[in-house]
């Protein structure tokens, strides 16, 4: 039996979790429509590399990963690409995202695909694979698999830890899978470990589930899989990376860093069961299980194709009169989505619908009466209302002295908060104006080089002109006074004489055309020229006025 | 009472050839406050202070010739941040703030003519003599100096637009509904 450790705060909010547990995994079903967002990871957005009205199979890579932080989409049914535009998203803004549309085609048709053998493979080409599948963190971060895969660059991973932990109150997707499908997971820690070179293989479980722990074991002892499965206590935020390395194995993440800093690395289940359905069978990162649960007639957990919309997601569910929306996520760490139209994304965990007895609108936010109910339940050791007074003045600096980025968004101090004030809102809007400000910033400094090169480009042009008209002047110079007065006599000479030339030719000029004429017509025309120069003779006698 | 002055003497000579040498060994280059200014303005170079530039606007209010009120792109955010700095009070901008914007060619209309290269103060405009000219968006300040030089007037201003990777979480504010 594993030594536990306790992290520090953390709450215990009703767990919701019977309601969706104890259905089986609906199998996935094609809409008409899949709206596929090429930003659904962690870093750069997939770059389409479909074309409108293309046919593309169920597998096939529509936009692949542009640059190192970033992962491959592919098309989760197949059909014809209708649209590559601008669509609604996932997102707390509401606003619209690039994405690609497919019209789905119902037969559903694989393009071909298969395995490969990770134990010979070279790990860099695993990892790359791994990215061209489009693998991401399934826990909610999304965070490229394929950049987490690598140890390089950083401390020596000695443990992985498999997190089953699913702390958050109304989702069960990861409960059902670990309980469903344990092997293949099993099969994703094994290859996972593999790229590590972590020593050890740990998985935690909140022990409120413990059919999925009973599941792991059973499929652990088959596969003679090394995987110490720990059930855990359930606490939120017990999920966390940072809470479950602390839990079992009880080191510390230095502030401001990732649990990697001490040689552990954190995986979600539902990401190694997408690792082994990708390296062993080929299959790209195109489904992923979703709980739909809340205010809907039969809450279960669905296999879902990537890019159904949350609308017909809840009315397979069951929709029921008076939803009043829905959360992406859970109640803790979700937000509610603008458009329920959105279609499910990779970090689509839960599609939690609302109703007014379930989740009645929060009470209006009181003043902070600085009770510090906060402080004991920070699982990131914060003054959750220092930064809400730093937060709500915009004295951002201040914010960030007292490690505002150290938070993990947990919602505990909002959970407790007597006053009902929205904590994690304030802590969001001071990250955000952060970032903004520190790009901002960064802008400004490129603005400010750019600017002092134009000055000096053309202080340099101004020089550079200067200085050639001055090589000129001065060659003009030097060249002059190398005729000496002889010289330009001897010149000028040579210029009278081709005058003098040029005049006489002139003179002697007889027009071409009389060569070869009789002789009769050569008279006339001597005639004629005869005329013409007394005519020039008296023309040239100056013209005396005439007398009257 | 030699010994006194002598000794006070030396103490002088000696001190004073140890500040002396400080200046040398520890000289600043340039007016640190000038830098500071400066690296609060938001580098636009838009030249709507009245100044040609960030750092000539910031070595006019280091000198106490300008005030801080007068960048618009740095808005009430940057008087503040003036304010701040200089330890004097706020005071309103005395310019309306305008959405951040990128200057946008026409592409249709543009004859080639260079006038607006030569007026941008970052270099973010591309193009040569009789050939199309286009705008470097990812480095330009918004600051506008490349319309009014432009004879056929294609450039124009297109404010940015708010995407997901500019967005930003907003303050929260209760929202009261009507009963």
């Amino acid at each position: 039996m594993r030594e536990l450790h306790r992290f520090p705060g953390g709450v215990h909010p009703s767990e919701h979790k019977a309601e969706s547990s104890s259905r089986p995994i609906h199998e996935a079903f094609i809409p008409r429509k899949l709206v596929v967002p090429v930003r659904q990871h962690i870093g750069q957005p997939a770059k389409p590399v479909v074309e409108l009205g293309d046919r593309v199979l169920k597998g096939q890579m529509i936009a692949e990963a542009d640059g190192y932080v970033s992962t491959a989409i592919h098309a989760p049914s197949s059909g014809i690409i209708s649209e590559i535009g601008l669509a609604k998203v996932p997102h707390p803004s509401g606003l619209p995202d690039l994405c690609i549309s497919i019209e789905t085609d119902g037969k559903d048709e694989w393009i071909a695909h298969e395995g490969v053998d990770w134990r010979i493979m070279e790990a860099a080409a695993l990892r790359g694979y791994v990215r061209d599948m489009g693998l991401a963190g399934l826990g909610g971060a999304v965070f490229p698999s394929s950049i987490k895969l690598d140890p390089a660059g950083g401390p020596a991973i000695h443990t992985l830890i498999l997190n089953g932990g699913e702390c958050e109150p109304w989702i069960t997707c990861d409960d059902r899978l670990m309980q469903e499908r344990a092997e293949e997971i099993l099969e994703g820690a094994r290859i996972m470990q593999h790229l590590l070179g972590a020593q050890t293989l740990l998985a935690g479980i909140e022990d409120n589930k413990q059919e999925a722990i009973a599941a792991m074991r059973t499929a652990a002892e088959k596969l003679g899989l090394d995987i110490d499965i720990t059930s855990m206590p359930t606490l939120y935020p017990g999920g966390g990376g940072k809470q479950i390395t602390k839990t079992l194995t009880g080191l510390d993440t230095p502030s401001g860093g990732r649990t990697t800093d001490v040689g552990v690395q954190v995986f979600n289940v539902g990401t190694a069961y997408a690792l082994a359905r990708a390296i062993l069978h080929g299959e790209p990162l195109i489904s992923r299980i979703v709980t739909v649960t809340g205010h809907v007639l039969r809450p279960q957990n669905f296999e879902v194709l990537i890019g159904t919309q949350m609308s017909e997601l809840v009315m397979h569910a069951g929709d029921r009169e008076a939803m009043t929306g829905i959360i992406m996520g859970g109640p803790m760490m979700g937000f509610d989505v603008p458009n329920l139209d959105a279609p499910v994304v990779k970090s689509t965990n839960c599609v939690l619908a609302k109703s007014e007895e379930t989740f009645p609108p929060r009470p209006r936010e009181m003043p902070c009466i600085r009770c510090t109910q906060c402080v004991s339940v920070c699982p990131a050791v914060l003054q959750p209302q220092e930064l809400y007074w730093f937060a709500r003045a915009r004295n951002f600096g201040k914010a960030q002295e007292y490690h505002l980025f150290d938070c993990i968004e947990c919602g505990c101090c909002s959970y407790v908060c007597p006053s009902h004030i929205p904590l994690v809102d304030y802590y969001r809007f001071a990250k955000s104006e952060i970032w903004a400000r520190e790009k901002e910033k960064r802008s400004s400094d490129i603005a400010r080089e750019r600017h002092e090169f134009h000055l000096f480009r053309i202080e340099r042009e101004k020089k550079e002109k200067a200085a050639r008209l001055a090589a000129k002047a001065q060659t003009k110079k030097t060249e002059a006074p190398t005729l000496a007065p002889e010289e330009q006599d001897a010149k000028k000479k040579l210029i009278a004489e081709a005058l003098a030339r040029a005049q006489a030719k002139k003179a002697s000029i007889t027009p071409k055309n009389t060569d070869g004429l009789p002789e009769e017509k050569k008279t006339e025309i001597a005639e004629i020229e005869a005329r013409r120069a007394k005519i020039r003779e008296v023309a040239k006698q100056p013209v005396e006025p005439e007398k009257h | 009472m030699l010994t006194a002055i002598l000794v006070m003497a030396g103490l002088a000579i000696a001190l004073g050839a140890v500040l002396g040498f400080a200046a040398l060994r520890y000289k600043v280059e340039g007016d640190p406050m000038v830098e500071k200014i400066d690296a609060v303005l938001p580098q636009t170079q838009c030249g709507q202070c009245g100044f040609p530039g960030c750092k000539p606007y910031a070595t006019a209010i280091a000198k106490g010739d300008a005030d801080i009120n007068l960048c618009p792109p740095g808005g009430d955010e940057g008087v503040k941040k003036l304010a701040e700095l200089l330890g004097v009070e706020v005071k309103p901008l005395n310019a309306e703030p305008k959405p951040k914007s990128v200057a946008f060619i026409d592409e249709n209309t543009c004859i080639g003519c260079t006038l607006c290269i030569q007026a941008c103060p970052v270099d973010a405009i591309l193009g040569a003599a009789k050939q199309m000219h286009t705008i470097i968006a990812s480095e330009c300040t918004g600051c506008e100096l490349c319309i009014p030089p432009c004879p056929v007037d294609c450039i124009s201003m297109v404010p940015i637009r708010e995407d997901l990777t500019n967005w930003k979480w907003r303050y929260p504010v209760f929202r009261i509904k009507p009963a």
